[in-house]
């Protein structure tokens, strides 16, 4: 078969639907749903631009194909705020000017929300080693560094005071 | 910068997949992770008729302890392994490795089994496999095979997989009592491909000599190369700076490695022997630390 009928939920929403055996998940997510916030770079899995979470893990969706994707939850960078309230990842890259042009910032963004759920206290080395995977090629990494450390501060400080188990 | 057509194959059990690549023979690829794979595709340097996916076969996930033998299915993610209290344990090198395979995003979705089959020169796992002794096993519809690494690797990109046969696994020999290890690697930007990568393991007895030394090199080939001159100079000794160096040299004497636009000949040799060194030193450091 070169086409087939997947379920998937996006972003908290479901959608069923024929999908291309051929068509990458970044190219299903920006052409087939319209979420044109997942960007595509290299398209081979080196820039980092289309990183989402499938199933919580952040991967690159110009390497996957959407009928792997049957059963499976995504979270892009729409889903990331909280109606017109910004993710704490998003308010510190506002605050800090980690982004110029932006179009690296929702794989960085989707990148590192996964980093910081897994180490939420993170340091300087692990920061850095973790923005590798993603390029930016206009601001630079200062900024993006100092960002997440301010949002693993945020994000540390919010789970404390909702009383949360975040370990 | 977009795939070819093709067809989409999702087996149900490894019986099936192997029937699939039986039936379509060089027309089909087994796709694991994904994550070389499909730049081959989106790059159209690969157009296979059907694509065979192995990621709805639980049966090929999973690591699991067997006889002094650590087993890892193919279809384990290379993040499971990473975060594996038993690997860590019983595979040190292994343990080392993972967290230089690609970045963190690539080992989410990278398999074991994908990373070996693809058999890039410049990997990090088929380096381990080598230097540990570990045997890749194979299976078709014409029965189950077991092979060791120097026989699977066979060149750039090329293993001994048939078209119809499929890699479901490694086994490595757990680490014996008293056993350190350290895989190094010179790479322009962390998680880029190695220019040249070396593992090494080392074994002291209580007295702190050298029962058993372990080199393997990648980057500097077409296949991983095992550096058992270098290994051998320890194995008897207390091994020290002087011996350290010895062997780095006698690592980056027996190579041959091309030279391209991201380091020359003479480059990859010498550092070659420089991370030889460093990783004996260390691998023999956490030895010693491992037998206290």
């Amino acid at each position: 078969m070169t086409e087939r009928t997947i379920r998937v939920t996006v972003n908290g929403r479901p959608w069923e639907g024929r999908v291309e055996a051929r068509k990458t998940l970044a190219d299903f997510l920006r052409d087939d749903l319209g979420l044109t916030g997942t960007h595509l770079g290299c398209e081979h899995g080196v820039c980092g631009a289309c990183t989402v979470l499938v199933d919580g893990e952040a991967v690159r969706s110009c390497l996957l194909f959407a009928v792997q994707m049957h059963g499976a939850e995504i979270l892009t960078v729409e889903g990331l705020a909280d109606g017109e309230r910004l993710h704490p990842l998003q308010e510190a890259f506002w605050e800090h000017h980690a982004l110029q042009c932006g179009f690296c910032t929702p794989g960085f963004l989707m990148s590192l929300v996964s980093f910081l759920r897994d180490t939420p206290d993170p340091s300087e080395r692990e920061i850095r080693e973790a923005l590798a995977g993603n390029l930016c090629r206009c601001t630079g990494y200062q900024n993006i560094v100092t960002a997440v450390r301010a949002a693993a501060g945020r994000l540390a400080g919010a789970s404390r005071g909702a009383g949360t188990a975040s370990s | 910068m977009k795939p070819p057509r093709f067809e989409y194959l999702a087996p149900a059990s490894v019986d099936e997949a192997l029937e699939m690549l039986a039936a379509w023979g060089e027309r089909a690829k087994p796709l694991a992770g994904g994550q070389s794979l499909v730049p081959l595709l989106n790059f159209r340097l690969v157009r296979p008729d059907a694509l065979v996916d192995l990621n709805g076969l639980g049966e090929l996930a999973g690591l699991r302890e067997e006889d002094g033998w650590l087993a890892i299915g193919a279809m384990t993610r290379q993040r499971a392994v990473e975060r594996s209290p038993v690997v860590r344990a019983r595979c040190p090198l292994l343990a080392d490795a993972m967290p230089l395979i690609g970045h963190f995003q690539i080992r989410n979705r990278g398999t074991v089994g994908g990373s070996l089959a693809h058999a890039d020169p410049a990997a990090e796992l088929p380096a381990v496999v080598t230097a540990l002794g570990g045997e890749l096993v194979v299976r078709s519809r014409r029965g189950r095979r077991t092979l060791p690494a120097a026989q699977f690797f066979q060149g750039y990109l090329t293993t001994a997989l048939a078209p119809d046969e499929l890699l479901v696994g490694v086994r490595l020999p757990a680490a014996p009592p008293g056993t350190g290890a350290a895989f190094l690697e010179v790479s322009r930007r962390h998680g880029d491909f190695a220019l040249v990568g070396v593992a090494a393991q080392v074994t002291l007895d209580g007295d702190g000599v050298c029962t058993r030394a372990a080199v393997a090199l990648t980057g500097v080939g077409p296949v991983p190369v095992a550096a058992e001159d270098a290994a051998r100079l320890l194995v008897g000794q207390r091994p020290g700076p002087a011996l350290f160096e010895e062997a780095g040299r006698a690592a980056s004497a027996g190579l041959a490695p091309d030279g391209d636009l991201h380091a020359s000949a003479e480059y990859r040799a010498h550092v070659a022997g420089v991370l030889t060194r460093r990783a004996l030193a260390r691998a023999a450091e956490r030895a010693r630390e491992a037998g206290r």
